[in-house]
């Protein structure tokens, strides 16, 4: 990582120092963070970890800063991964700002976190947000009061009406100028003299107060203590940490907040005042019917509902017709074509990239005409949902469902971002707490979710011939969800991780935001996805070169003429379906529509289809966030799995002659 | 009244039989160097508490009586040190023992009414409910209840939270719920949800059975 402090190299520009934005989640940390920074940030990974860290530059009173919007954090005595890395950050890199974001209306939930900031012996600037939700509530705060108990700088913020930015830049810049006297929380004598003598232990902090360390020493965080730069007192260290646990039932983290509480209830007093706030606004009214059982349930079917018309019908339908076959079928492809017959000699080369498996006429075709409209019209379905705070909502009332199948109410979302991309969802799996949670999850995506690409097709093709195929297809592919599920929560080791989620208010969606968060999705996907297809179709071109697609074909004919009841040209449909499930499905409509498929064919072949191996891009991306053992596994079972529900399905129709 | 000695019998009697399920327990099982075996069970069997048949050793109606009794003192006592006294849970056990003998019938009653009649012991073991836990559900809005047994708009403060988890423990007390925070209920399906400050919070059933909140408004 960077140094100690100070100068930094950052994209070629040299930061001058490094601020970091703290706070729980939903504090709007990010939209300070893109206040400050303007647009550009690098998204990556913490090193060793799955966590999502943003880093920009902020120039200030002529200065360049590096800024790092850190994950969501109630605490520095982490409890989980986010709070793990924010806790790094702060003893590794030590930041020469702490910005700490919290919520106006929900101050005194917040303020602990402060003090606890305050501890690290790094400056502390305090950015009180969402000032305008505070206000509605009937919640006046006396910020200068604030100030002047604290002993450091005091910012209030409405950051999506961008106020108080430019005061939270300035006292950024003039911080060196402040007179910062924190103020110190004392805890109970015995633990103040254990302190003292933890203390005694420690190397110099260089830069972070050795009382910060001691405390979280005898919390017995064993990663702060072998941190340490010097060894011999390490034991001895955590040997009176073990000492002091036993001393007490709580846990120091315990005492530490409580005490943290107690001080900052102090504090408020002279700074909060409460008048009768304009209650039952509209939003809060709707946010109230989004959860409650009888009116919850119809709302989500509406919601889903809407989605669907906007994603499966404006964005599958109409863009993709617009993109593939008048963008790129008429004008871009046959132009592309003409360009590289008549300029490159070499026929392999020119199939490479314009034949039937070429990287321009399948690969970059695929993915920008058929794919990008599809997820860009998803994310920003998305993107409304997120900053409505209906997801949340969302997560109450999937919440029981879920449980059954060993997921708790928090996999809804990535069960329904699959409907639009089981890549995306795969990776969206990180949300969950538990890594039961987020393999079942990832097995689900693979398996039963069809993705808005595939569901597309596929709705086309039943749509055309009953509405018992349509119960039949996908009452079969839900039920995998269930039975699956279940099965692999009894068969994963693990616990299943507790709900507990706040719940925001209902806001009304800020146009721009959505469109930003939209964009830099968008250029995620261009980024991270399309290599993908392209590597895939290369693979397909490969595999086709070599005579290997028709071998397979030959090899598969047992399973899929014997027991599938199908035709051997579906085998072809479901090779492609690996590299995208749409594709599948669409060589499955093509083959129907030459009237190739009776309606039992049909049923299975789409069944099959929809259970197969995901398509290649999400095989890439399982491998990446549940390793390779992990994706085996889980393609092991698949593959069997979903040729023999299709040969149940197929078995079971003929048995009882079921007309479709 | 039974010796303190034989009184750790019928403790052991108890748990074997009520709890675990034999039908009677044999003698070695009941040895232990805390008492005299022979001289608390002549005790026992004199006084019509116990039979005592070949090796093996049964409670009679009366036995189990007086063993039930026991068993809810001392649970009582060890949620009255942990909760109300705060004392670390290793010195729970001796002093909970201790209590247990010397708790006066009557007296356990206005302890578990302090306690709101708490359903487990610290360390998730069940309390028998006593008389005032009948009477006491009948007028539970005064008392310390978990928030899965509060009405829908119940205010108050929370009270305690027990939880076996430590991590949930924590992961609650992170997000700024511990004891003495207001709450207030505002429904119970498809999950529970609570509003604490202007934060609503949604928890499964079985956090919220966790959750011990002093109802103060409905
Ligand atoms: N009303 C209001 N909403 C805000 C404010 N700041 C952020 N938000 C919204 O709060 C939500 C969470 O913000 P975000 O920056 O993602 O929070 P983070 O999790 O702390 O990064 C978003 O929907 C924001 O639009 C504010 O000052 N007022
Ligand atoms: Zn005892
Ligand atoms: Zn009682």
């Amino acid at each position: 990582m960077h140094g100690h402090g100070g100068g930094s190299q950052k994209d070629g520009v040299k930061t001058e120092g490094k601020i970091a934005l703290i706070g729980s989640p939903n504090v709007g940390k990010s939209v300070i963070f893109h206040r400050l920074t303007g647009r550009y940030a690098t998204v990556s990974n913490y090193p060793g970890t799955t966590v999502e860290l943003s880093r920009g530059v902020a120039s200030l009173g002529g200065k360049d800063y590096e800024i790092i919007d850190t994950p969501g954090t109630y605490s520095l005595f982490p409890l989980s991964e986010d709070e793990r890395v924010t806790q790094r950050i702060i003893l590794k890199e030590r930041p020469d700002v702490l910005v700490h974001v919290v919520d106006g209306k929900n101050i005194s939930l917040m303020l602990p976190l402060t003090l606890e900031l305050i501890e690290t012996g790094l400056p502390v600037i305090l950015v009180v947000n969402m000032l305008d939700e505070a206000g509605e509530r009937g919640i006046e705060l006396d910020l200068a009061a604030l100030q002047r108990a604290l002993g450091i700088p005091v910012v209030g913020t409405i950051a999506t009406e961008r106020k108080g930015i430019d005061e939270l830049k300035k006292s950024i810049a003039h911080l060196a100028s402040f007179d910062y006297r924190p103020i110190r929380t004392s805890y109970p004598p015995r633990i103040e003299s254990a302190l003292k003598e933890v203390m005694e232990l420690l190397p110099d902090g260089s830069g972070l107060s050795r009382r910060f360390i001691a405390l979280l020493a005898l919390a017995g965080d064993r990663e702060a203590v072998e941190a340490l730069e010097k060894g011999p007192s390490k034991e001895a260290i955590l040997k009176r940490a073990e000492e002091m646990r036993r001393e007490y039932r709580h846990s120091m983290r315990y005492i530490a907040k409580m005490t943290g509480k107690k001080r900052s209830q102090e504090i408020l007093r002279r700074v909060v005042r409460r008048r009768e706030g304009r209650k039952n606004r509209v939003t809060d009214r709707l946010g109230e019917l989004t959860v409650r059982p009888l009116t919850g349930f119809p709302i989500l079917l509406v919601v889903f509902y809407v989605m669907y018309r906007f994603v499966g019908v404006f964005g599958a339908g109409t863009l993709v017709d617009f993109f593939e076959q008048v963008l790129f079928g008429r004008y871009l492809n046959p132009a592309v074509s003409r360009l590289v017959e008549s300029h490159i000699p070499f026929p392999l080369l020119q199939e490479l990239l314009v034949g039937e498996y070429g990287l321009i006429t399948m690969g970059l075709t695929y993915s920008i005409a058929i794919v990008l409209p599809i997820v860009s019209t998803f994310f920003f379905a998305f993107g409304i949902l997120e900053d409505s705070g209906y997801f949340p909502r969302l997560t109450i009332m999937a919440n029981r469902a879920f449980k059954k199948i060993g997921l708790s109410g928090k996999s809804a979302l990535p069960m329904i971002l699959g409907l639009g991309c089981d890549t995306m969802a795969t990776l969206t799996t990180r949300i969950l707490d538990s890594r039961k949670e987020r393999i079942i999850a990832t097995l689900l995506l693979a398996l039963a979710v069809p993705c808005s690409a595939q569901l597309g097709v596929i709705l086309g093709i039943v749509a055309g011939v009953s509405t018992r195929l349509l119960i039949v297809v996908f009452g079969v592919v839900f039920l995998q969800i269930f039975i699956v599920g279940y099965l692999a929560s009894k068969v994963i080791p693990g616990e299943s991780s507790d709900f507990i989620v706040e719940i925001p208010p209902i806001r009304i969606p800020h146009l721009s935001n959505v469109l930003v968060k939209t964009y830099m999705r968008m250029e995620w996907f261009l980024f991270e996805a399309v290599p993908l297809f392209l590597l895939g179709t290369l693979i397909l071109f490969v595999l086709d070169k070599l005579s290997m697609l028709a071998l397979v074909e030959g090899m598969a004919q047992p399973v899929v003429v014997g027991l599938l009841g199908l035709p051997k040209e579906a085998t072809a449909a479901f090779i492609m379906g690996f590299l995208r499930r749409d594709y599948g499905a669409a060589g499955i409509f093509a083959m129907s529509r030459q009237g190739l498929l009776d309606p039992i064919q049909l049923a299975v072949s789409l069944v099959v289809i929809m259970l197969f191996v995901p398509c290649i891009a999400n095989l890439f991306v399982i491998i990446k966030e549940r390793g390779k053992k992990t994706a085996l596994y889980i393609v092991a079972f698949i593959f069997p799995y979903a040729i023999f529900i299709g040969a149940v399905l197929n078995y079971l129709l003929r048995a009882f002659e079921v007309s479709l | 009244m039974p010796s303190n000695e034989a009184e750790e019998v019928l403790e052991i009697l108890w748990i074997k039989t009520e709890e675990e399920g034999l039908s009677a327990v044999r003698k070695e099982d009941l040895l232990s160097a805390d008492y005299d075996l022979e001289s608390a069970l002549d005790e026992l069997a004199e006084e019509g508490s116990v039979e005592v048949k070949g090796g093996n050793v049964r409670l009679t109606e009366k036995g189990k009586g007086e063993a039930r009794d026991i068993i809810r003192r001392h649970r009582l006592a060890e949620r009255l040190l942990v909760d109300v006294l705060e004392m670390a849970e290793e010195r729970v056990e001796e002093a909970a023992c201790r209590f247990e003998h010397a708790l006066p019938r009557g007296v356990d009653e206005s302890v578990c009414t302090l306690l709101g009649h708490p359903r487990l012991c610290p360390d998730g073991n069940p309390i028998p409910p006593g008389r005032c836990c009948e009477e006491g559900r009948e007028k539970i809005e005064r008392l310390i209840s978990p928030l899965t047994e509060l009405e829908v708009g119940c205010e108050g403060r929370i009270a305690y939270i027990t939880s076996r988890r430590h991590e949930r423990l924590q992961r609650l007390m992170a997000m700024g719920i511990v004891p003495g925070l207001p709450v207030r209920l505002l429904q119970t399906f498809p999950s529970y949800v609570i509003e604490v400050e202007e934060t609503q919070i949604a928890l499964d059933a079985e956090i919220a059975d966790e959750i011990y909140v002093r109802c103060e408004r409905h």
